[in-house]
């Protein structure tokens, strides 16, 4: 056998579609369109499952509900019970968030610009290892060193009403010990850290070195160019990647069932113990003892959770393309 | 407000790699000097160091000196920033800043040096910096839409405008037609010798056409082989060395017989 490149003796008739990268580009495209379509097919089959399981709840009465659950409040509707829950989920998340992005901000910075390339290369993989901890290990470290007796839990929360006790959500006696949601959100902070940072420092590495230069021709310092060119290029990224770390602390369990002493109220004072609870936590803490009844009210708050999961991811979106004109995506 | 830089002696390295070699030359003020030479001979690499960019690449270092008016630019008292200040560059590819406005585009440079300046009095920068690049009158009713949506040639015209709108002494420019079209090239080459009345300009060109329309001075680069460190063979004015070179290699080069 010769191993010459065919030709094909027809001239133009080499133009045709050849059979064997038919099949080839087919299968490919098959198996691409399939996984996508895979991915819609398991988030309405997720969807469906909680509307199915939730809705014996959604249709009872507040009475039946408060019948035949052994935990669920007095003289509340489905709605009044959902919506504490909601709202300690969101605080607990903002409160993880707050902490978290800046901080995460700081260290790809430090990565991508500052640190030498060797010592950078160490620092990132050390963070992508904060990671692999299990959250039931965050929520023992947090229990023993920020809650526990000499917990340093309490002198920040102390300070923290000291100083900024005028604000109203550091009012209202710090809890003793700290078992609240603040204290809570440093945990998820320090345990969203790793998704956020990796994801901007990705983003702040893939500035285009042109920008870069633009501003350093024209004089900027470092801190000048990362405001100039780095930043603004990684804006939309640094959305996505706190939105990524948002998506973890709302649904976090482990740590939050760990430290926080649960309360169902609207309470926006995050020093004090015993006000607010989050909807994962609280499922994980009453699944055991439930009923029939009672799963099903737990999953009912297991939709609220989805429900705001894809709100917030949506509402992210919505702020990064506001501005898309001028992302430099174009 | 322009300036003449003297170079001498000048060794350029990358790491420990020897890049430009043994680069002596003055440039005159108020004037257009070409560098020409195949690629790689080491001419951006050289402009680089007029302005210490070629710092940012880890490694880079220079030997040898470079003054501006008699200061030099190397010894240790001099801020890098402060040198990119007064020593404006354009790039080879237009490259505004995505995230920024026409006018803010322009202003970037002047907003790090002086953050309080009056809306009219950045207006004002802003229409006399564009006018000054000819772009002025293609932009004035979109000031506020991104850079990034204008044309090629009209990109390359901001970013000199946002390079003569903090005032420097001198203008570098490192093949900055090589992306556009040819109206647009003549749109820069025009602009080029107007802004000469003003500034001290230094242009890197791979269009030896280029260098002879709008240069006073050519200065002509060249390697002797790959590894080997890029020099400089000639400098002499553009007319002269474009009629009767005095070396062999630059006589090759311009006539085409290079290599």
């Amino acid at each position: 056998m010769t191993t010459t490149p065919t030709r094909s003796p027809q001239g133009a008739e080499g133009l045709r579609r050849s059979r064997r990268s038919g099949v080839g580009s087919g299968l490919f495209a098959g198996l691409s369109v399939g996984s996508g379509a895979l991915i819609l097919v398991v988030l309405a089959a997720v969807a469906a499952f909680l509307l199915i399981q939730a809705w014996p709840a959604l249709t009872s009465a507040p009475a039946t509900l408060h019948e035949s659950i052994a935990w669920f409040p007095d003289k509340t509707s489905l709605v009044s019970f959902v919506g504490p829950l909601v709202f300690g989920t969101l605080l607990a998340a903002a409160i993880a968030l707050v902490i978290a992005t800046p901080i995460a901000v700081g260290i790809a910075l430090f990565i991508s610009h500052y640190a030498p390339r060797r010592f950078a290369a160490g620092l990132g993989y050390l963070i992508d290892l904060l990671a692999a901890i299990p959250s039931v290990v965050y929520g023992l470290w947090g229990v023993r060193v920020l809650v526990g007796q000499n917990g340093i839990g309490q002198p920040i929360q102390q300070v923290l009403h000291d100083v900024l006790g005028f604000i109203p959500l550091f009012a209202g006696t710090p809890a003793r010990p700290a078992r609240s949601l603040f204290i809570a959100g440093m945990v998820l902070a320090v345990m969203i850290l790793p998704i956020i940072t990796a994801v901007a420092r990705e983003v702040f590495l893939q500035t285009p070195r042109l920008h870069e230069e633009a501003s350093l021709a024209l004089g900027a310092t470092r801190w000048e160019m990362i405001r100039m060119a780095v930043l603004p290029f990684g804006r939309s990224g640094v959305v996505s990647a706190a939105m990524l770390g948002l998506g973890r602390a709302l649904g976090e369990t482990m740590a939050v069932l760990m430290i926080l002493s649960p309360g169902f109220t609207y309470s926006w004072h995050i020093l004090e113990a015993g006000k607010q609870q989050t909807i994962a936590a609280n499922i994980a803490a009453q699944f055991p003892e439930a009923n029939p009844l009672g799963v099903n009210t737990l999953i009912a708050t297991g939709l609220a959770l989805f429900v705001i999961t894809l709100a917030v991811n949506m509402l992210a979106r919505w702020i990064v393309s506001r501005r898309a004109e001028f992302s430099g995506a174009n | 407000m322009a300036q003449r830089i003297d170079v001498k002696d000048l060794n350029i390295y990358y790491g420990s790699f020897l890049a430009v070699a043994d680069v002596t030359m003055n440039i005159p003020a108020r004037s257009v000097t070409a560098f020409i030479g195949p690629s790689g001979c080491g001419k951006s690499t050289f402009l680089r160091t007029l302005n210490r960019m070629h710092e940012v690449i880890p490694g880079a270092r220079v030997e040898g000196s470079v003054s501006v008016e008699g200061v030099s630019l190397y010894s240790s008292d001099v801020d890098p920033v402060a040198v990119r200040r007064q020593i404006g560059m354009v790039f080879q590819r237009p490259n505004p800043f995505p995230t920024m406005s026409i006018a803010e585009n322009v202003l970037a440079g002047v907003r790090l040096n002086n953050r309080r300046m009056s809306r009219s009095d950045a207006a004002d920068l802003v229409e006399e910096s564009l006018t000054g690049a000819n772009l002025w009158n293609e932009v004035k009713d979109r000031l506020d839409k991104p850079g990034s949506s204008l044309s090629g040639g009209q990109q390359q015209r901001l970013c000199i405008a946002r390079a003569i709108a903090v005032r420097p002494q001198i203008l570098l420019m490192d093949e900055p037609c090589s992306a556009l079209d040819p109206i647009s090239t003549l749109a820069i080459e025009d602009l080029i010798q107007d802004l000469k009345d003003e500034y001290t300009i230094v242009i890197v060109t791979h269009n030896m056409q280029q260098a002879a329309r709008v240069s006073e001075q050519t200065a002509f680069f060249n390697i002797e082989g790959t590894g080997k460190p890029g020099r400089l063979i000639e400098m002499d004015d553009t007319r002269v060395m474009f009629s009767s070179p005095s070396r062999k290699e630059t006589e090759d080069y311009i006539s085409g017989r290079f290599g």
